[in-house]
Formats: C-alpha cells, structure tokens, sequence
C-alpha cells in the first residue's frame, strides 16, 4: 500500500473527529485487554515464557543465515522450494511467475501481512488475476478497497453496519431483502459466498506465523479455518514470509505459540494451528501438488545488527496496538501504512525510511505499556526513542520544535540563568492567573489550551522560596 | 530505621518548581517526619527528559552530568515525581554506556535515587501518616513511576492512614492520560482525547478529588476538568499526605482548598 505516514497528523485529525471509527474502536479498548489479563492469569509460567521465547528469538537472529539455510534444505527435502526476493518487485514477481506457471485465474489467500507490504492484490489484479481474501476482516476490507488497520483484526475500524453495506453492494445477485443486520447472517453470507471461491481457486497464499528450520514446515495461526482451506484445496500453496520468522525447532515454535494466541486474542490457543510441510505425499487424502515459500527481506536485513534488531523478534501478536492509548484514539489507518501502534512505530520507519514514517515513533507517550505486554519483552520506547535521535541528528524534526528544545537546554544547562528565568516566570504567570488559578488562553501554548487549560504557577517558585526560608534560618542561627 | 539520619537530597522537578512549590514543601514535610535531613542542591535545573525524549542526547548528557555532579554526593536522592526519579533510575545509566566513568557514577547515582512515596514506604518503612482529608478521592498511577519503578501500592497504604479520606478505584487508572512531556505539545490532538477519555472515567467514580504523582498528569488533567467545568480538585498526592491540602487551592483552581477541616 501505497505509505501515508508523512500525513500521520492529518490523518489523526480525520480519525478523530470520525464518529463511525470511534464507535468502533470504543468496542476494541476494553475487550483484548480484558481477555489477555484473564489468560495469562490461567498460565503462571508466563513470564518465564517470555524469557524463554525471547532467547529463542535472540539466538536465532544472531544465527539466522545458518536458520534459513537450514529451513531451506528441509523444504526441499520435503518436496517444496524456497524462494528468496529482496524487494516487494522481487516477492510479486516470483508470485506471478509460479500462478502463471500453472495457468491461474482465481488466487485465494488468507491472511498476510507480507502480501499487504508488497501490495500484492493490486499487482495480481493488473495481470488479470482474481486474488480473493478468504478472512473474514480481510474480505470485508478487499470489498471497501481499503487497507487493514490492525495486524489481528485488520477491519476492527469498521462497524456491523459497514459491513452489511459492503455485502449489499458486492454481493448483488443474493436477495436484496435478506437480513444482514446480526453479526451472524453476516458471517454466514461471507461463508457461502468464499466457499464457491475456495472451489474455484488454483493457488492458495498464505502468510506464515513461524517457519521452522529442522523440519522445513510452516505455521499458519487462524480462528476461521479459511487458511487451511486455502492451503489444502487448490494446486498450489504458496508462503509468503519474511525472513525473520524462522525458528530453529518444532519444539521453539510451540513455546511461542504458548504466548501467542494469550498475548493476541486472549484465547490459550488459536482455533486452528497448522502445520504445512511440502506439498501433497504419495497416498496423502488431500492437499496441494506444489508447495512454495516465498521469503522477503525488504530491509530487515538491514537491522541486524543494529540498535533495531530487537525489533525482529516481534510475532505479530497485537498485544502492544490492542493496549496502545494513541492507537485506540486514532485508529490504525492514521499511520499510514501495513503496521500501525507501537510495533508499527518503530518497524515502518526502518522498512520505509524515517523520513516518511518519522511522526510515528514521535506520537507515542512513552507510557510503556506496549513493552510491558509485548510477550517477546520487546523494548518499544526505547527503539521509537533511537528513531527521534536519528532523526534530531539528521534534522528532520520541525523546525520551531528544534529552536524551542535548543532555548529550553541553553538555559537547563546553565543553572544561574536558569534560575533567573525560571523565577520571572513563576511570578510573572503566577500574577498573570491569579484571579482564576488557570488561564484559559496563552499565546504559545495554543496546543494544550486548544483542548485544556494551563494551571497558573502558585507564585514564587519553589527555589526561591526555599532560598528565602534557608536564609532566614542561618541569619536567626548567627543572631 | 537506621541510626544516623540519612542525607536526602530532593530534586524538586521543574514542574513542581515553577507551578506548585507546595509540593516540594510537602515532600520535605513528608521526608523530615520520616527522619531524613533534607537538603535542595541549588544548582539543579531539570532532570533532562525533554531533550532526551526529542533524540537530544548531546544536551541530555550534559544535563544529566549536572545532575550527577550536583546530587552523588547524597545518601539518597529523591523526587516527588516517578517520571523525574525514573529519568535518574532508569535511563542515565544508559546515557552513559561509552564511558565507564561516568556510567558508574551515574549507575550509583540511579540506584539511590527513589520516587517521594514509593522512598517514604519502601526504603523508610513508613505505613502511616497523620493527615486529615474531608473527601472521596480517586487515584491515577502515572506511567512511568508504575512501569519504571514499581509504584502502586505504596501510596494507596498510606492514603489508607489519612483520615476522613476514602479512596475509590479508578478504572483504567494505569492508562496514560495523555501527557507524555513533549508528546502534548507535537500531537494536541491525540493527547487531548486521551485526556478527555481519562477524565471522563474520574467523574464516572464520582470522587471529589484527584490524587496522583506527577506534576505533568497532574496539570493535564487538571487542565481538562477545568475547561469542562467539572468541580473535582485535582493535587499531587503528597499535599495531602503532608496535611498540606489546606495551604493551597488545587491544581488549576483559586477556590478554596477543599477537603480542610479546622482542627484548631
């Protein structure tokens, strides 16, 4: 998709002033946190999970050309073939070349964040392809051309009564008075409606949760079962993955899946957890005749090694945008591109460059709730803090934000000066807001007296006053 | 407690210096009762969080070497404010990474430098206060004295021990209020609606007044309920424990102090 992050404080604007968005985000803020609390409370080695899975994830990135070597074998000893694209042109022309390969016309694809980052649809749609998502949230957002606005639940910006115009205007040859009002009539039109397509489909893509080296299998993680079906009925399966999320064994991937589904939706596990491992055997039921990894890098390379490396350990769980405060106020459209929240924060700028993502590691509090349920104990603030330095030291911050922190340090480094100011001011505005205790209006400050009022100082700063009293105290002692 | 009394050093905070000295009053109160001798360093300025969360390191090393050259020689340093304290704790350490001097001394330095009510509680062993406050109050645990320090328990203990006081939960009382230093500044916006959402959950508890730890919180939701018209007093947590509610009017309000009864 194409980026808007640079638009990040329009976009904020619109979202929030957009009723329909609030509403739904409204249903969102208390629902995932609830759940995650009530699961990890049924789990009491939770915590040691984290550890677990985050030395699982570190030891693999310091070793991860070995990894993926390894995973590479075994999908070819497993009958499948892996396919390595450094760019978005790259992964969407080794996608083209195999549908092609096999005459394809209808492509279903669960849910992938990758295909999202390399815009695969629009690609496919342009070379005469009928790419159909088959989750339910994706769909919806396919019919509305629009993009997912949360790596879990990519339509969670969106009410029931959206949805229901979605299908009305897509689905036309259904009866046009047939009830569509209960989340489940919903459900059960999009089910009838995808199963023909599940049918009709010649390659299936999926994304991957994990990929695992000694077995050259890999994980899809879906409440639907619309992934499996994807993957199983027609003739081709195609991956698409990046590279970081491979993991050494089977027995790493479950201990991560244990903090998964916990950390995402709440639930112990997925409804569905599914393992491929090469295409269709001899005397296999079903299954697809070819199976195809395709595995992107797109500049995570580039972060090995780096003071963002931490940041590839991320499972794309959700847990730090379902608890973010800046995301359940503006919605996961306003950043702009595939990732929104605070995982978002810090990948997109390394994926797309801080120059067109700098806002998002700035829109962020520093509140620090996002590290405190990422499972992986991802150290978020800190990275969103390393991108505004990069940023500081490139000058790429606004201009009158720099020459008011350039006034501010002057005088905080200089302690005598400081104090000469920092005294005026507190007389000056204490006087200035006596009468209310507050000011209502004050010129410079037009962001926070937009929505708020500014207390008024007491009066006498604090050091002066103690200043005053220490005095006092040492001339009645000489007295 | 031990023998000698400590030597405690109390960084005042920029916030409390320019816009509430009542606070710092109070956290000297507060340190005294529980034994310290408390001394201001003069020279301190702010503890640098501005300049580092705005990628400044230059400034905020220099800053932060001030701070380190003005308080290390102190038993403890304390702060009433776990974002100011959390600064010292957490992160100048990490400044200072490259140079090994300086790291330990600003390792040193962080290791005895403690939030206001989390030091009365944990490190004094203080379980009361002898306080009298006339009201309902409701409490919103800033950020990063929660998440950096640890600090959640300890002024509910001792707010137990004030009395006339109850003390009604606050839903979502760890969400941030939308402050986030400079955040408030570069994202109006954003922040004002987290602070709309945060104070419309203080009026639901329909406490009469606002209790917290940080000045920034403080004034920003202070600042909200003020332009809302919403009759909540909003003050540091320390005033009251002080029995200092009566020496001022709340946070962005020249009503009255609330909450006094004349004992006298």
């Amino acid at each position: 998709m194409q980026p808007t992050s640079h638009a990040f404080k329009a976009n904020v604007r619109e979202a929030l002033v957009d009723t329909t968005l609030q509403r739904a985000l409204d249903n969102m803020r208390t629902g995932f946190p609830a759940k995650r609390l009530l699961a990890i409370s049924r789990l009491p080695e939770f915590d040691a999970l984290r550890d677990q899975g985050r030395a699982i994830k570190n030891h693999t990135l310091e070793n991860l050309d070995f990894y993926l070597e390894t995973f590479e074998r075994n999908v070819s000893r497993a009958g499948g073939h892996v396919h390595w694209a450094r760019t978005p042109e790259e992964a969407r022309q080794i996608v083209l070349d195999i549908c092609r390969s096999v005459d394809a016309k209808t492509v279903t694809k669960g849910k992938s964040m990758i295909s999202e980052e390399i815009e695969l649809n629009e690609f496919l749609e342009h070379q005469g392809l009928v790419p159909v998502e088959t989750d339910l949230g994706e769909y919806i957002i396919q019919l509305r051309h629009e993009a997912p606005s949360h790596i879990i639940a990519p339509a969670i910006h969106l009410v029931k009564e959206q949805v229901e115009e979605a299908f009305r205007a897509s689905h036309t040859d259904l009866p046009p008075d047939r009830p569509l009002s209960e989340p489940r009539e919903l459900t059960d039109e999009a089910r009838a409606v995808l199963r023909r397509r599940f049918h009709e489909a010649d390659v299936g893509i999926t994304g991957a949760n994990f990929l695992i080296a000694e077995t050259g299998s890999t994980v899809i993680v879906t409440n639907e079962g619309n992934g499996d079906l994807t993957q199983t009925l027609p003739k081709v399966h195609l991956v698409l993955a990046s590279l970081e999320k491979v993991v050494p064994t089977l027995e790493d991937a479950t201990t991560i899946l244990r903090l998964l589904a916990r950390s995402a939706t709440g639930q112990e596990f997925s409804s569905y957890t599914t393992f491929s491992t090469g295409p269709r055997r001899p005397g296999d039921l079903d299954g697809p005749e070819q199976f195809h990894v395709v595995l992107l890098d797109n500049g995570r390379s580039g972060m090995l090694g780096t003071e963002f490396q931490d940041m590839l350990r991320c499972i794309r769980c959700s847990a730090c945008i379902n608890h973010c405060p800046v995301y359940s106020s503006v919605g996961g459209h306003a950043y702009g591109w595939v990732y929104p929240g605070p995982m978002g924060s810090v990948l997109t700028p390394s994926l797309i460059g801080v120059e067109e993502a700098g806002n998002l590691p700035n829109a962020s509090t520093f509140c620090g709730k996002c590290e405190s349920v990422c499972p992986m104990r991802i150290p978020l603030p800190k990275m969103m803090r390393h991108w505004r330095e990069r940023e500081f030291e490139r000058n790429l911050s606004p201009a009158p934000f720099r020459w008011g922190l350039k006034l501010w340090a002057y005088f905080a480094k200089r302690p005598k000066l400081y104090r000469l100011g920092a005294n005026l001011a507190a007389r000056t505005l204490g006087r200035m807001g006596r009468d209310s205790g507050r000011f209502s209006r004050l010129p410079l400050a037009g962001g926070w007296t937009g929505g708020r009022d500014l207390p008024a100082p007491q009066g006498k700063s604090f050091m002066e006053q103690w200043q005053a009293r220490t005095e006092q105290a040492r001339r009645r002692e000489a007295a | 407690m031990a023998p000698s009394k400590p030597r405690v050093a109390l960084f005042v905070t920029c916030l409390v210096d320019l816009f509430r000295p009542t606070v710092g009053f109070a956290a000297v109160k507060l340190l005294e009762d529980a034994g310290c001798i408390v001394e201001v360093p003069p020279t301190q300025t702010c503890c640098g969080q501005p300049a580092y969360n705005s990628g400044d390191r230059a400034d905020t090393k220099a800053i932060a070497r001030a701070v380190i050259d003005a308080f290390e020689d102190y038993d403890y340093v304390v702060a009433p404010s776990g974002s100011c304290a959390g600064m010292i704790h957490e992160h100048y350490a990490r400044l200072f990474e490259d140079e090994p001097a300086m790291f330990q001394r600003a390792q040193h330095l962080g290791n005895r430098t403690h939030e206001l009510v989390s030091f009365l509680v944990d490190v004094r062993g203080m379980t009361a206060v002898h306080a009298h406050y006339d009201g309902v109050a409701t409490y919103h645990d800033s950020c990063s004295g929660l998440r950096e320090l640890g600090v959640k328990q300890q002024p509910r203990a001792l707010l137990k021990s004030v009395e006339g006081l109850s003390l009604k939960e606050l839903p979502g009382a760890e969400i941030c209020c939308g402050f986030g230093g400079t955040f408030c500044i570069k994202y109006p916006d954003i922040s004002n609606r987290m602070v709309g959402d945060k104070t419309a959950d203080v009026v639901a508890t329909g406490a009469d007044t606002l209790l917290a730890g940080d000045m920034g919180c403080l004034m920003n939701m202070a600042g909200k309920l003020s332009r809302d018209g919403q009759p909540i007093a909003v003050r540091h947590v320390a005033e009251v424990l002080a029995d200092m509610a009566h020496d001022a009017p709340p946070i962005a309000s020249n009503q009255p102090a609330s909450g006094h009864q004349d004992r006298h």
